[in-house]
């Protein structure tokens, strides 16, 4: 629980939040129906509120992957979404650590609370990869912890005694980094996105978009864009998986003219017309992160987690988790990885 | 390498709202467009008003172009197993609701085979959901398990038969048991009480286990916890059924006509039809999560340990 301002933020974008009261019923509506001619009120919109409420209550998973080069911002950035110390940077990495000679997967998890909400947050950071003399291949590690994910999902899934709420470790979402060059995007960035967006969600995102100027970054957004598409790559909210008119006239735009998202990222804080906001203090001005005229924070902000949040998690799940098992299946035979063998099973549980 | 740290870690120096407490909002328009499926069964002998109660409950009428058989015909009838799904949209909201009806339950002279076709059909789903759920595109999966059973009983002997004690226990392993007792009119309120001890203590005796509904969690509203205590202690529900709107004290109403006065099928001093839709609608999601967390989960590990697919 935190006390004082943060109390009255929290109430003002709470109205987001729309609080139902419990339906009771009372008064008969009128018929309304697709085979059937209602007399009355039943009740059955209640529950969708009562699902609401347990999701609330049970709390969720949520993995974010952050990927790109050193000194591009990335642990930072997460700490700017989320608010709070999520990142490596702040579990006792030390600055002045030797960049690793292989690329390594760093998974820090915390629970964070909002409005009664419980999130199990995972970031998982990639330190080294891009960094190499030679990066050939670098991107296969992140493969193989993103596959391994998959496995272990599937492991359980298969089980015969098996857990009601599978631990979820799969990764998400996965944010790609683009560095602010003003040209293009680097081969390395095309080689990665290109093998691993058909097996993970990637949002790329440019960083440290404080670099650029109000043209340069809409020039370079443009030529990023058309790279990608060129290249055939396919980054979140995917095209084929928009599922209903909505969400495609949603989704396009965001597609077209908002990604990828031009961002800074900041945990400390200034003073800036009264207001205390988070930014980046130079001696011509201070760059507000929230501020949608400085870049486009907000925007990826409220994108990731305050409206395709559980999207992420479905097209995770129904997409590339699905396909994923389909090639084990396909591998195997047809048959589950894991047969009924109670022995085989003791092991994976290990 | 994975570190955990605990619980409720916000970093006070940087307060603010991040936005992930809109996420049971998002479930929930994704909930609305998707909409939901529910399967009812309902078991109990001819006449005891079974496909009156249903249409009540859910307002339609499932049963249009019903033939009620004689009772020469009954003799020779087995077990029926009859599905029909109807589509309820409320504010938005869809529901596909599946009933299975038994007729020919409990009708023959010698019912002992009479529940076989039953189980066998509760099987069937559960084999049919985990064929599909191990096979490879597993995309549009239809739910056909039964998620609840309202089990009827005759408010004309002294509690439970032989044929309801036996039925229940084959079952009460693979389905969630509702009982309910049909025709309440039939009996005054005394009587009702005693009856309903009654089959609770032979449902104790016997070790039927039937569907218990969870308590109510501590941070409900008073009203709520309330009523799932009334809730709680009026099983199994004494109900009447009717579709009829008969004029009683200068409004229209569900109920059934007399000569000595109106039974009201929603007033709750009359019987517990209210009680038991309530029980239906604020419960219907977790009927689906026993169902599939327990039923669906015993049956999946003894098919498994028994081998093949």
């Amino acid at each position: 629980p935190c006390a004082g301002p943060v109390e009255s933020r929290n109430e003002a974008a709470m109205s987001e939040l729309v609080q139902e009261p419990r339906q009771k019923p009372v008064v008969p509506m009128k018929p309304m129906g697709i085979n059937a001619n209602l007399l009355g009120y039943i009740g059955i919109d209640t529950i969708i509120e009562q699902m609401r409420k347990k999701t609330m209550k049970t709390g969720f998973d949520f993995n974010i992957m952050v990927v790109g080069q050193s000194g591009l911002g990335k642990s930072t950035l997460v700490n700017t979404l989320f608010k709070s110390q999520v990142s490596r940077k702040s579990s006792g990495w030390n600055r002045e650590e030797k960049i690793p000679k292989t690329v390594e997967i760093k998974a820090i998890g915390h629970v964070i609370e909002e409005g009664g909400v419980k999130m199990k947050l995972t970031v998982i950071d990639t330190p080294g990869f891009g960094d190499q003399i030679n990066n050939e291949n670098c991107w296969e590690p992140i493969e193989k912890y993103i596959n391994e994910q998959y496995e272990k999902f599937l492991k359980e899934e298969v089980n015969i005694a098996r857990k009601k709420r599978i631990p979820d470790t799969r990764v998400h979402c996965c944010l790609y980094f683009i560095s602010p060059t003003g040209h293009s995007l680097r081969p390395l960035d095309l080689e990665f996105m290109k093998h691993l967006s058909k097996v993970v969600n990637i949002i790329p995102v440019i960083a440290k978009a404080d670099t650029m100027t109000l043209e340069e970054k809409s020039e370079f957004k443009q030529r990023v864009r058309k790279e990608l598409e060129v290249n055939g790559i396919e980054f979140y909210p995917q095209k084929e998986f928009d599922e209903d008119l909505e969400d495609k006239t949603e989704n396009d735009k965001i597609r077209q003219e908002s990604m990828p998202f031009a961002v800074v990222g900041s945990d400390k804080e200034y003073q800036v017309n009264g207001k205390r906001v988070l930014g980046r203090k130079t001696p011509w001005g201070i760059i507000e992160v929230e501020n949608l005229t400085h870049c486009e924070f907000a925007l990826l902000r409220d994108f990731v987690i305050r409206t395709h949040l559980q999207d992420l998690k479905e097209v995770t799940h129904n997409i590339h988790y699905e396909t994923y098992r389909a090639k084990r299946l396909n591998d195997n035979g047809g048959l589950p990885p894991m047969a009924v063998e109670t022995e085989e099973n003791n092991e994976s549980n290990l | 390498s994975f570190q955990q740290q605990p619980a409720q870690f916000t970093n006070p120096e940087t307060p603010g709202y991040v936005g992930f407490a809109n996420l049971p909002n998002q479930v929930h328009r994704k909930s609305v467009k998707k909409g939901f499926e529910f399967t009812l069964m309902v078991v109990g002998e001819s006449g005891l008003g079974k496909s009156t109660l249903i249409n009540s409950l859910f307002l339609t009428d499932l049963y249009p172009e019903r033939i009620i058989p004689g009772a020469a015909e009954k003799i020779e009838r087995t077990v029926q197993i009859e599905a029909s799904t109807v589509e309820i949209e409320e504010r938005g909201v869809k529901l596909r609701l599946t009933v299975v009806d038994t007729p020919g339950y409990g009708d023959a002279i010698n019912c002992r085979d009479c529940f076989k076709t039953i189980i066998s059909y509760i099987d069937e789903q559960f084999e049919r959901y985990l064929h599909d759920e191990s096979g490879l595109n597993r995309r549009h999966i239809i739910d056909n398990r039964v998620h609840c059973c309202f089990y009827f009983i005759s408010p004309f002997g002294h509690g439970l038969k032989p044929l309801d004690v036996e039925f229940m226990k084959a079952i009460h392993n693979k389905v969630n048991i509702v009982p309910v007792i049909a025709k309440a009119d039939t009996l005054s309120l005394r009587e009702r009480e005693r009856l309903k001890k009654r089959i609770l203590d032979e449902i104790e005796e016997h070790g039927i286990k039937i569907y218990h509904l969870p308590d109510a969690e501590s941070d409900e509203d008073e009203d709520f916890k309330e009523q799932t205590r009334l809730l709680k202690a009026s099983i199994p529900f004494c109900v009447v059924g009717s579709n009829q709107l008969i004029e009683a004290k200068g409004k229209k109403v569900r109920g059934r006509l007399y000569p000595w006065g109106v039974v009201e099928v929603e007033n709750p001093e009359h019987n517990d039809f209210l009680k038991l839709r309530t029980m239906l609608i604020t419960h219907m999601q977790d009927l689906q999560e026993v169902t599939q967390d327990l039923h669906y989960e015993n049956f999946r590990s003894e098919r498994l340990k028994r081998g093949g697919r």
